[in-house]
């Protein structure tokens, strides 16, 4: 969204850049149970976003000072690895990551049972191994399997998608240049199966009956993500 | 909504399990409550039987349970009790009456006379309520202080596929190896051997379970193993 002119059409005989019709995902690859040193982990590959996520916990927190008596804190890191982006990315945390790990810690926080382990401490951490647009929604669906891999109780699986405007309409799962060169963005991620949205941002402007026409397209795609969580995680345990 | 048409089953965090049943007290880390409708919270298999449903969790952490038997490594003394890791995410408390079998006297009893820090030890959890941490007690037949055998870890979720329907699978391991086994509720297996390489065998076979704890076939894998390893180790 920086207000400059495209260097190619974003839109041209009602298909994207790269192909694809509004309405489609990009290639979507997920895998769970890759770390072998966290207690979950999770891989999430959306076109050319790739994020790691662990999961540690409930531990014992690492300092007494910080515990909560009636439920479990719970810490979230989301991090670009300096060679996620084109130009190198200083590895000391940024201004926009500190305030994406606020947000989507309260987003986790909102699936979490953290009431069940009071007095412990959940750390999960989000590693952005390749950034090509979707990196936040990418970052809870990875966390959210993390969480699950490792048997940490929640409500529900979390996924997370964002719909844009590009040249007037509205598409979904938008990657690097559509954001850099669209006049909206709008990531949302909720628990599919109990219909809570838990993350809705949105950056740029758009008309409030616009606004409702992304949101219901948001859904569409996190249905799909969903459907996807619940078979990759499924599938570890195919044998019981 | 009836939901709870099938008494046995899989789930993942978020499916409705069932509606208007009760939850086995032990089950209640691993569910969560909507109106009349049970959810899972991690991914488990259930088990619905006179309108009670049971919940095995597939991962997770331990969580003390009273009367479990764990095996705890002693991670620090103060002047009245012992602290010590149950692979846990609350630290275990052995009183030192609780080791001493009478009144704990300090300006008489050392600490360090009776447990040090490294040392494993079996013990039974006495109490605990997630408010408190929980009170380990190790008086009894085959607990206390472990002076030989070897120590192996695995997830605290694969306790039971180690142990196996009515202890089919420890028994296989135990018959096949002549070993000893302790399985602490934690995930910390004691094993005694007449030798190193059958201890060797036995943490192969455990490492195994834990790793292939889904997977079909899993007992004649393990069955497998042992006979090729004893094999080849010429034990046979």
């Amino acid at each position: 969204m920086s207000g400059k002119k495209p260097p190619f059409p974003l839109l041209k005989d009602g298909k994207r850049h790269d192909g694809r019709g509004p309405m489609d995902l990009r290639p979507i690859q997920m895998k769970v149970g890759i770390l072998h040193n966290a207690d979950g982990s999770a891989w999430v590959k959306m076109g050319r976003t790739e994020v790691i996520a662990a999961a540690y916990g409930p531990r014992e927190p690492p300092m007494k000072a910080m515990i909560l008596p009636d439920r479990a804190v719970i810490r979230f890191r989301y991090h670009m690895a300096p060679f996620s982006t084109d130009e190198r990315k200083s590895p000391a945390p940024s201004r926009r990551e500190i305030e994406l790990s606020k947000v989507i810690r309260e987003a986790l926080e909102a699936t979490i049972l953290t009431h069940l382990f009071p007095r412990t401490v959940i750390d999960v951490f989000a590693e952005v191994i390749q950034a090509d647009g979707g990196t936040r929604t990418a970052a809870i669906t990875a966390a959210s399997l993390a969480l699950a891999d490792a048997g940490i109780p929640m409500k529900g699986l979390i996924a997370g998608v964002a719909v844009g405007k590009v040249e007037g309409q509205l598409v979904l799962d938008i990657d690097q240049v559509e954001d850099e060169y669209g006049e909206a963005d709008m990531p949302v991620a909720a628990i599919v199966g109990l219909r809570k949205i838990v993350l809705l941002q949105l950056n740029g402007v758009l008309k409030p009956d616009e606004f409702l026409k992304a949101l219901s397209m948001a859904w569409e795609g996190l249905k799909r993500i969903y459907e996807l969580e619940r078979s990759v995680l499924g599938s570890k345990y195919k044998g019981v | 909504m009836n939901v709870a048409s099938e008494k046995r089953g899989f789930a993942l965090p978020g499916d409705p399990i069932a509606s208007n049943v009760n939850v086995d007290p032990r089950s209640y880390l691993y569910v969560y409550k909507i109106d009349n409708t049970i959810y899972a919270a991690v991914p488990c298999m259930y088990e619905i039987t006179n309108n009670v449903l049971k919940v095995i969790p597939l991962e997770g952490v331990y969580v003390p349970k009273p009367g479990d038997v764990v095996i705890g490594l002693v991670i620090n003394f103060v002047i009245t009790h012992w602290q010590v890791d149950i692979n846990s995410p609350y630290i275990g408390i052995l009183h030192a009456s609780n080791v001493l079998g009478r009144p704990y006297n300090p300006a008489k009893d050392e600490l360090k006379d009776y447990l040090e820090i490294g040392d494993y030890i079996i013990a039974r959890i006495e109490n605990f309520d997630r408010t408190r941490d929980p009170v380990l007690d190790i008086r009894g037949k085959d607990m206390g202080r472990i002076t030989e055998g070897k120590i192996i870890e695995i997830k605290p979720s694969r306790v039971p596929k180690v142990i196996g329907k009515k202890k089919s699978m420890l028994n296989i391991i135990k018959n096949d190896t002549n070993c000893d086994i302790v399985v602490g509720a934690n995930g910390r297996i004691w094993v005694k051997c007449p030798n190193k390489d059958l201890e060797d065998i036995v943490a192969l076979a455990i490492k195994l379970i834990e790793k292939e704890a889904f997977l079909p076939g899993l007992t004649e894998k393990v069955r497998t193993l042992i006979a090729n390893e004893k094999h080849e180790r010429g034990l046979l």
